[in-house]
């Protein structure tokens, strides 16, 4: 960290009054000196080369991130062992820099829709690749409109007349040494972006576009000489990547989230405002009920989702360990839950980051909050790595398939055990969950134990109302659409119950008590206030009664003014950098308005005393009138 | 040519597309006039938003203040008047996207607040842009709330002049439009002090650039505040004074006045005053909330019947993304809620015109009544459409992203609404402020305003509805609402007189009690809404299909906000968990009703291509041909200094000292 901060060659003006294209320029430039200085410091470990990396860019994206992050571990895992060695040291040694060409203009989450064609012609034994539609041109992959000189281009492959599906082929794109597009390449970068001005996300378009055989990533499947297809043993590998890089967003959502929360509870600290007593001085706006409403929750949630992501991460690794030993049994589970897990921690960090905005008032709509900068930065993640709704659709999938096991008799296990009470209830007429629980709204198990009767009743209900679209000899199809705001709801009540239970749990982990005592104060906190916002599905299922909710709704308030105290030092823990938190509001001294006053001063617009539009517009307008 | 998509959604719409656009427009003849101010604009090439999405800060400024200038030619040229029936689409027509409109502002401050002597001498001038006007209110420390402001005014007797100061950083002018860079003038609010004694917040017209050559006065410190996440075309400043003296006739006085031996007088009622913030909080709902939702409406629901994704049945086409029920379930509320906002609006304008006729006549009954809702209303229409644009965002899958789909821009814009003219949270308790003190006098028996006399008439009991269509039913889902915001209201009002008995200091009861007087607030608004809404529906006339189309919209809105605050409703059992299900069944089976007329709905909207300015909904369909021609225009793809400078230098000499 101090490597990187005390470097002067990575000092440069603030982001925030630079063009897009001196950004991109400023990012290539970094990009470029930290390679040299990896190499030069000897930095070789994945895990320090993140570090490094993040504190070069901030946490911003960069145009590399995508032949560090997809085209190198690409080479790794799916080329032979000779294209490994015509490509990956020229591409280590970035004489080669390349991107991931997936997602076209017409098709995004759903791969099998992609278009881009690559024909074998087994007289030159060369692949053909086309753009044969405006909606196959290849949109939006970081790094290809101006930085790469390969890519990584997924295609559907014809060989012998058939469509054999989606493969990987090894494209130029542009000229070593010039720089300049190839012949039968249309390359070039898709135009400005809710944020993300410094990375150059590009289009590519080929015509007839010819490269050897040799090309096609051929790890796993084939295509030989003749034209012959070779199919791949088993394609459900590609899940591990998937489940890796879905964590990531995890871990993402809790960073993102807690930085946001660290501006917001600083500057509220800062922040002086009207009065609470009469006569008495102007209040610390963090001392407001309403305030403390919309940020504590926030912290809480930060917290959860931290523990969530870590989860994830040694869950993974865990079982990495077993995929390598053949043993796929908890795959599909995992890749279920992650998929759930990266759609709800994205959306309700996507949200939180924006309350957090909020709660700054007008000055946290500035660039100097900092707060425009994470929010623009992390809401793509709700779309890109797959879309959300269609992520809790695949998580409902896995819900609705464990209902099913457990309906004709089977058990299931790991985080959807709860569904195994469900056969032993259908006994007794009642519905799901109106057994008389006692819950107790100060014990974290407790509630555990509700959140659980909540997935199970809408995981049971939205399986019911997709048997009643079937009994009505619907297809299956078309009553899966017609459930799907059912199993949306349900897929959103299991990761909230499976967040809810990794808080509680991490909570016996914690040996020093003033710490534990405070994250239980979160915990609960999490929990009661997720009760209070999804009171009706609690009271639906009869979890709870009116009553309840009340006293659940009073001690959410009673935690607020518990834990304003340790408001700030909660946020402190996250242990952010000035730097890197990039917000005048933010700041660690908390010394805002003077540094807001200097930051303004280096506006683009402050660089004359009289803007020249004076001369050009007001002065002539003023003489005529 | 129209994509094929697109035009099949025209064929099947259920009701008249131009009679719904006259609807919303108040009139036929209002649609004409506001289609030949916008041909009128739109043809003109320097309003043109083209390039608007690859300019800088310092470009768009510019070119905003090189539209005001040609506005004040076009409408000479036209014949349009600031009175006159055009001038409302006008704002429209630019997109805002044009410098001055602090200059109004500054007008409309004189004229409220200045003494005829000072509106005869002030407003000449700016009429004819001698000078360009700001104002000044919110500082770097203190925003909406006002006696916390910092500057001060200190009346010299001497010279008869006021001095003003910026005592401390946290005191400087922050945030006013216009102020950074264009405006001569300003209107500056200030803590008034007549020897050494403080009479509160004041307004002073301060002079701040040169009229000749533009340099900043004497004492003065000005300029832009920086880059925001949007109106990068206004140049929002900053304002530091020092000792800065202007003359006693500078002080808007039409209500207070310093005399030349620092006698100070108070006159009139400022209660007209009061009305005219009010007032400015509801004329911004149509144009700076109620356009932006219609825009991100109209284009993500085109957008979502010319994008195909995934298959809803094997071996057929890929399906149109609208019709997944998911994304109808993100987009058809946030239609209705257009609508439903569109029609409060209106009553909300006319109460206002009403409200203000009465004041005319001295008669301030209504004011209380006019605060709340405009407070209100203000706060939970900026929230809701703000969320709805943000979805509409998000539907759009990674084009919505882009700024060529134009939604960017759209909700960066709309979300500050959330914050200007009035942090929303402090509006919605100034409401509930209001809506605790009728319930108590309703509870005692006094008279209580139109707006909430139903919290008088308290009816006990449970919903009666018996099956998913009774939820179709406006008398069913608008008691459902009344009676949650009464619940809501009394509940409150008893939980505050338990802490006030129990000897907790009033200040801090209401401080505990603020969650729950917020909810309070927004239920009220809520159920307005809904009974409004229905109201008109019954109003319409029933041919062309419209009343038709519109009772379904007004049916979704209800139950889109009973299905997405269901707690509400279950929590005394006055909606049973059954009945919940059935609001469930009834929500859904809309949707799939609605779907049919998305299309055509939003076309009613009547957006031009160039209003839209967006690659994803122009009224063609034709998207992906749009977005690549738009790219290629990007100033990126001009070559890039950073392959010379960087990249070559990394692709080649590097390697040799790896």
């Amino acid at each position: 960290e101090t490597l990187v901060l005390n470097d002067p060659d990575f000092q440069h003006e603030d982001l925030n009054f630079l063009s897009r294209s001196q950004r991109y320029e400023q990012a290539i430039r970094k990009s470029s000196l930290m390679v040299m200085k990896l190499r030069e410091y000897g930095i070789a470990d994945p895990e320090e080369i993140y570090w490094f990396k993040s504190f070069v860019h901030r946490g911003r994206p960069e145009p590399l991130d995508l032949h560090l992050g997809m085209f190198l571990p690409t080479l790794l895992t799916q080329a032979t062992p000779e294209q490994q060695d015509r490509f990956f040291m020229p591409a280590w040694n970035l004489e080669i820099i390349g991107t991931y060409a997936q997602t076209e203009m017409g098709h995004g989450t759903h791969l099998r829709g992609l278009e881009t064609t690559a024909t074998y012609d087994p007289s030159t034994q060369e692949f053909i690749l086309n753009s044969p539609t405006v909606t196959s041109i290849k949109w939006w992959p970081g790094g290809l409109g101006k930085t790469s000189n390969h890519a990584i281009v997924l295609a559907q492959l014809y060989t012998q007349g058939q469509c054999k599906g989606l493969h990987a082929f090894i494209v130029p794109i542009r000229q070593l040494g010039t720089h300049e597009p190839l012949p039968g390449i249309t390359v070039g970068d898709i135009g400005p972006k809710f944020g993300y001005d410094e990375m150059d996300n590009g289009y590519l378009k080929m015509d007839n576009f010819r490269i050897p055989r040799e090309n096609m990533l051929m790890k796993y499947a084939q295509v030989e000489p003749d034209g012959t297809y070779v199919k791949p043993v088993s394609d459900k590998l590609t899940y591990g990547t998937m489940v890796f890089i879905r964590s990531l967003i995890v871990g993402d959502s809790a960073r993102s989230l807690s930085r946001a929360c660290t501006i917001a509870i600083r500057y509220s600290a800062v922040r002086h405002q009207s009065e609470l007593k009469p006569g008495e001085a102007e209040p610390q706006i963090l001392d407001y009920q309403t305030q403390q409403y919309k940020l504590f929750p926030l912290l809480a949630t930060a917290y959860a989702f931290h523990f969530v992501g870590a989860y994830i991460k040694d869950t993974y690794h865990r079982i990495s360990g077993d995929i390598s030993e053949g043993d796929l049994t908890e795959l599909p589970e995992l890749h279920a839950l992650t998929a759930g897990l990266k759609a709800f921690t994205s959306w309700t960090a996507n949200a939180g980051i924006e309350e957090c905005r909020m709660a700054c008032g007008g000055h946290g709509y500035s660039r100097c909050s900092g707060i425009p900068d994470i929010y623009v930065t992390f809401t793509p993640s709700c779309t890109y790595e797959g879309e959300n709704t269609v992520m809790m659709l695949q998580t409902a999938r896995f819900l609705m398939k464990s209902y099913t096991q457990v309906s004709s008799g089977q058990k299931v296990t790991g985080m959807v055990s709860y569904l195994n009470d469900l056969s032993r209830q259908r006994i007794q007429p009642q519905h799901v969950a109106a057994r008389a629980v006692t819950v107790r709204i100060n014990d974290p198990a407790s509630l555990v134990e509700a959140y659980k009767s909540r997935a199970a009743s809408l995981v049971e209900s939205a399986a019911k109302n997709l048997q009643a679209e079937l009994n009505h000899r619907r297809s299956k199809e078309d009553a899966w659409n017609r459930t799907s705001v059912d199993l949306v709801r349900a897929s959103e009540a299991h990761c909230h119950y499976v967040i809810v239970k990794l808080f509680t749990a991490k909570l016996a982990e914690v040996t020093d008590a003033a710490v534990r005592a405070v994250l239980t104060q979160l915990c609960l906190l999490y929990a009661l206030f997720g009760i209070s916002r999804n009171a009706g599905d609690f009271l639906q299922a009869g979890i709870f009664t009116g009553a309840q909710i009340t006293q659940v709704n009073q001690q959410v308030k009673e935690l607020l003014a518990a834990l304003r105290p340790n408001a700030v030092a909660l946020v402190d823990s996250f242990d952010f950098h000035d730097v890197h938190l990039g917000s005048v509001l933010g700041r660690y001294d908390g010394n805002v308005y003077e540094n807001m006053f200097e930051w303004a001063k280096k506006s683009p617009l402050n660089k004359t005393q009289v803007h020249e539009s004076f001369h050009k517009h007001l002065k002539p307008m003023q003489a005529k009138l | 040519s129209v994509n094929p998509d697109l035009a099949s959604e025209r064929q099947t719409a259920s009701f008249c597309v131009e009679q719904l656009t006259a609807l919303l427009d108040g009139g036929a003849e209002q649609t004409r006039i506001r289609r030949a101010v916008v041909d009128a604009i739109e043809s003109d090439p320097v309003f043109s938003r083209e390039n608007q999405y690859f300019q800088t800060q310092n470009e768009r400024y510019e070119a905003a203040v090189k539209k005001a200038v040609h506005l004040q030619k076009k409408m000479h040229e036209m014949g349009w008047t600031e009175n006159g029936p055009e001038y409302k689409y006008i704002y429209r027509a630019l997109s805002g996207d044009v410098a001055f409109l602090l200059h109004r502002v500054f007008m409309r401050s004189i004229s409220v607040l200045g003494s005829d002597k000072q509106i005869a001498k002030w407003i000449p001038l700016a009429t004819q842009h001698k000078l360009i006007g700001s104002y000044a209110q919110t500082e770097l420390g203190h925003g909406t709330y006002l006696q916390g402001l910092e500057t001060t005014a200190v009346f010299d007797t001497a010279t008869q002049e006021f001095i003003l100061n910026t005592p401390k950083i946290s005191a400087m002018k922050w945030w006013p439009g216009d102020m950074g860079r264009s405006a001569t003038h300003t209107v500056v609010f200030a803590q008034l002090y007549i020897h050494g004694k403080c009479y509160g917040i004041h307004p002073f017209i301060v002079q701040i650039r040169s009229l000749q050559d533009h340099s900043l006065c004497p004492g003065v410190t000005a300029g832009d505040i920086g880059p925001k996440m949007n109106f990068e075309h206004i140049d929002n400043g900053y304002l530091l004074l020092k000792n800065v003296r202007v003359p006693r006739e500078n002080m808007l006085s039409k209500f207070c006045e310093v005399q030349p031996d620092g006698t100070y007088i108070r006159q009139g009622s400022q209660k007209i005053n009061y009305f005219t913030m009010t007032t400015v909080r509801i004329s911004l709902i149509s144009d700076e909330i109620l356009t932006p939702l219609m825009k991100a409406c109209t284009i993500a629901i085109r957008y979502s019947v010319v994008r195909r994704q995934s298959k809803l049945k094997p071996g057929e086409q890929e399906a149109k993304i609208l019709d997944y029920q998911t994304q109808q379930e993100k987009l058809l509320p946030q239609l209705a809620a257009a609508f439903a906002f569109h029609f409060v609006n209106d009553y909300l304008q006319d109460l206002f015109n009403r409200g203000y006729r009465e004041i005319q006549r001295k008669n301030f009954d209504m004011l209380p009544e006019l605060h709340a809702l405009s407070s209100g209303f203000k706060a939970v229409i900026t929230q809701h459409c703000t969320a709805a644009v943000e979805i509409c965002l998000r539907a759009c899958g990674g084009h919505g992203y882009s700024l060529l789909s134009g939604l960017p821009s759209l909700y960066t814009n709309i979300l500050a609404s959330c914050i200007y003219e009035g942090e929303n949270t402090i509006l919605l308790l100034q409401t509930a402020r209001f809506l605790i003190k009728c319930f108590m006098a309703a509870s005692a028996g006094q008279p209580v305003p139109p707006s909430v006399t139903y919290l008088a008439a308290v009816k006990p009991g449970k919903c009666p509805a018996k099956n998913k269509l009774d939820f179709l039913s406006p008398d069913i889902y608008s008691e459902a609402y009344q009676h949650v915001a009464v619940r809501l209201i009394s509940s409150t009002a008893a939980k505050l007189q338990d802490l006030i008995q129990s000897g907790v200091k009033k200040h801090d009861a209401w401080n505990q009690c603020t969650v729950q007087l917020v909810q309070a607030a927004k239920a009220h608004c809520h159920y307005i809404t809904v009974k409004n809404f229905a109201e008109t529906v019954e109003k319409l006339e029933t041919k062309a299909g419209i009343q038709k189309i519109m009772k379904h919209l007004c049916d979704l809105f209800a139950l889109h906000g009973i299905f997405s605050n269901t707690g509400a409703f279950l929590h005394d059992g006055y909606t049973s968990a059954a009945q919940m299900d059935m609001v469930t069944a009834s929500y859904l089976d809309l949707l799939a009703v609605i779907r049919k007329d998305a299309v055509p709905l939003v076309d009613a909207f009547d957006f031009t291509d160039k209003s839209l300015n967006s690659a994803l909904g122009s009224y063609d369909g034709q998207v992906y041909q749009r977005l690549y021609e738009w790219a290629q225009k990007s100033p990126t793809n001009q070559m890039s200094p950073a392959y010379e400078r960087y990249l070559k230098p990394l692709l080649h000499n590097t390697l040799s000292k790896l």
